[in-house]
């Protein structure tokens, strides 16, 4: 069958049975824009910045276990959304990119709208692909659809000249695909789970530490099952929430640098650590020599080589698909006839309680000015701990993994890597579109919500009813609060004046705002906007301008030497 | 310390730029990169020349498998291998230059490729050592230009890099 190379890419997304794509038109895409346009299985979700096609993307695939995928045109398109694929980047999501580029001819004529768009994205893609012939479309999509679901996962970029999209070619898609440079190892090395295993069962001190790996392989149900026979402590990193249900007992917190006491002081003092699809961080384990120090043996599971002994040194590394490695290191443990050290693992649950009553969590509340965690909280009561909760970048995406207690995978979406302000509500836009059904939450504050403002109108184009939670405390909270610390208190340009009526903004791009001032009004107020089934609701909560996040770990410093309250200080 | 890595690579447009653009990201060192497609036109080989401690030429070993465009590698300097580089140096070769020049050239089995009344390109392979050698073996002012491939290199006997 002969098509357009616009018509092949939509024949492919089709077969990829891809539901949305997010995107902006522009000259170099206008051929497939008009391929779109003349179908409808593929929807297209028209944003109003493409850096927020991409987030909104990026949160489809975080949310749900399909790859995401985005269209932009060539130049600004393309440069706009490289923010976003960065994002993605850093956080392992698959996705697939498709942007415009200038005739062929033109290329490298420094033409209208023109950038070298492979060259710009190559650091911040899994891989990227210049397409110069209609004929190697298919092909191309295909792999670029494997590259990113496949091992470590990640966004793989497809640059279309214009001209190569109005060709004609024969169109096939194949498939299956075969790539004889790129071959993921997902079967894990049996001798080495086998002395996983026996580690673990010896071990006097265990500690298991998961990251986002767990959440990308879907392997939170085989973790949990894993963990709970085992009756060890586990962490959940930033990116790793809902991969262990939070409201259980084993379960210790989030570690790191706004991690809780008990959960870094188990990392720390472990003699085995367990390290799944994490990679040993900096915010996670602060300064490596520091964590080096303290003798311990670690093994580390994880898709990607490159990952292991990286930071740390790894005593047994496994390289595989974490869901395989763990489901194979749940049937040895059943098999197997070594006896497990509980009588140690009692002990080292009671020094765990020790720190666990330290109560590292507890804020003061106020009747008088609304507390951020206190929000956070009622935010969880109120949606019964079920909602997808997206937040953007500074303190209250901080409090908002420190106290809404994921019990699910897939429900937290952030920007843990890059750690990019302006994802929050694209990423809610995403979450939403993927479960029409669900409450979607976006925790922001003022400033990084003004990122990508814009896309109120797109919630309102497309009818995404979320529930926008602005911890409105007037400053870069962040900034404010290492100012504060570090700084001496000179609050350079980390105070926003001029602000918006974010109510009346919300409304005047046709939604619901509120605001609200008193700790009394909080509950109320979410009540009010869960309610509104068909709604986006704009809340804006005016905060304690001088709270802070607790516990910290300040940068450069060991995972003991923790900051757990102002009076630490 | 020195380590001479060997890989193939897909023979793509933007595969050395892939290569070159990981070393200049992660900040590793390249002290010679040289590129050429092998008797299969589809593949290309690299041998780069680096430097750093055991972990880190773990991580680029480690990060260079990760590049999708790339097949395979090997860090041929773990075990015996051969390594050689090509050096075209122009030279002055005027009165009693012109034959002490010659002589040097002999002694390193140079070949003087080309000839002038008052020049000469001599062309020499061997390793770095041998290379340098010859630099500091001859008058420094007779020196006019000098270029060098960059080394490239083989594993010996039963240690073959292929597909």
């Amino acid at each position: 069958m002969v098509l357009t190379g616009a018509e092949i890419v939509i024949r492919c997304l089709q077969e990829e049975k891809v539901d949305y794509v997010f995107g902006y038109p522009g000259g170099a895409v206008l051929f497939i824009y008009d391929a779109l346009f003349q179908q409808e299985k593929v929807r297209h979700v028209l944003v109003r910045h493409e850096q927020a096609a991409i987030h909104a993307a990026d949160a489809y695939a975080r949310s749900t276990e399909t790859v995401g995928v985005a269209l932009v045109t060539s130049g600004p398109g393309a440069t706009n959304a490289v923010t976003g694929i960065a994002t993605a980047y850093c956080d392992s999501i698959p996705m697939v990119i498709i942007s415009g580029q200038v005739p062929t001819a033109a290329i490298g004529q420094d033409a209208f709208q023109e950038v070298d768009t492979v060259g710009i994205t190559r650091p911040c893609v899994k891989h990227n692909f210049l397409v110069k012939d209609a004929a190697d479309i298919a092909s191309t999509i295909k792999k670029a659809f494997h590259l990113a679901k496949t091992g470590r996962p990640g966004p793989v970029l497809v640059d279309i000249p214009k001209d190569v999209s109005a060709q004609s070619a024969e169109y096939h898609y194949p498939k299956s695909v075969e790539m004889r440079s790129y071959n993921p190892v997902v079967k894990g090395h049996q001798g080495q789970i086998k002395k996983a295993l026996k580690l673990l069962l010896e071990a006097k001190r265990p500690m298991i530490y998961t990251g986002g790996g767990v959440i990308l392989s879907d392997a939170a149900a085989p973790l949990t099952k894993l963990v709970r026979k085992l009756g060890m402590p586990i962490t959940n990193t930033l990116m790793g929430l809902g991969g262990y249900p939070a409201t259980d007992k084993q379960y210790l917190g989030m570690p790191g640098m706004h991690g809780t006491y008990e959960a870094n002081m188990s990392m720390h003092f472990s003699d085995v650590l367990l390290a799944v699809g994490a990679r040993f961080d900096d915010r996670v384990i602060g300064d490596p020599n520091h964590f080096a120090a303290e003798p311990r043996k670690i093994i580390h599971i994880d898709i990607d080589p490159s990952s292991i002994s990286k930071r740390v040194k790894v005593d047994v590394p496994i390289v595989g698909d974490v869901k395989e490695v763990l489901e194979e290191l749940a049937r040895l443990l059943d098999e197997s006839k070594h006896e497990q050290d509980t009588a140690s693992l009692a002990t080292w649950w009671r020094q765990i309680d020790e720190w666990r009553s330290r109560d590292c969590m507890k804020y003061k509340n106020s009747d008088e000015i609304i507390k951020p965690q206190y929000v956070v909280e009622k935010l969880w009561e109120v949606t019964g701990g079920d909602a997808f909760i997206t937040s953007d970048v500074g303190q209250h995406q901080m409090w908002a993994a420190q106290y809404y207690k994921f019990d699910k995978p897939r429900r937290w979406l952030n920007s843990g890597g890059l750690g990019t302000m302006g994802v929050g509500m694209p990423y809610a836009m995403g979450a939403q579109l993927a479960h029409p059904d669900a409450q979607v939450a976006c925790v922001t504050g003022e400033a990084s919500i003004q990122m990508n403002i814009q896309e109120l109108s797109t919630c309102k184009q497309f009818r995404l009813p979320i529930k926008i939670c602005n911890l409105n405390n007037r400053y870069l909270g962040m900034v404010r609060q290492w100012q504060e610390l570090f700084h001496g208190g000179r609050y350079s340009e980390s105070y926003m004046d001029s602000l918006p009526d974010f109510a009346k903004l919300a409304e005047a791009y046709g939604h619901i705002g509120i605001r609200v001032d008193r700790p009394a009004d909080v509950e109320g107020a979410l009540r009010e906007a869960f309610s509104r089934k068909n709604d986006l609701v704009f809340l804006d909560f005016q905060i304690d301008q001088t709270e802070n996040v607790y516990p910290m770990v300040q940068g450069g410093k060991g995972l003991t030497e923790m900051i757990l309250s102002a009076e630490d200080l | 310390m020195r380590h001479v890595i060997a890989l193939l690579i897909e023979n793509e447009s933007g595969a050395l730029s892939r290569v070159s653009g990981l070393f200049s990201a992660r900040g590793y060192n390249i002290e010679s990169l040289t590129v050429a497609p092998t008797e299969d036109a589809s593949l290309s080989r690299m041998t780069i020349v680096t430097s750093g401690s055991d972990d880190i030429i773990e991580q680029i070993t480690k990060q260079l498998n990760k590049l999708v465009d790339v097949v395979k590698v090997v860090d041929i300097s773990e075990s015996a291998h051969v390594e050689r580089e090509l050096m075209l140096i122009k030279v002055r070769a005027t009165g009693k230059d012109r034959e002490e020049m010659k002589r040097m050239a002999d002694i390193f089995r140079g070949r003087i490729i080309d000839a002038t009344d008052s020049s000469y390109i001599i062309e020499l392979t061997g390793n770095q050592t041998k290379l340098d050698s010859f630099i500091g073996a001859i008058d420094n002012a007779l020196i006019l230009e000098t270029v060098r491939s960059g080394i490239v290199g083989i594993g010996r006997g039963d240690r073959i890099l292929k597909l």
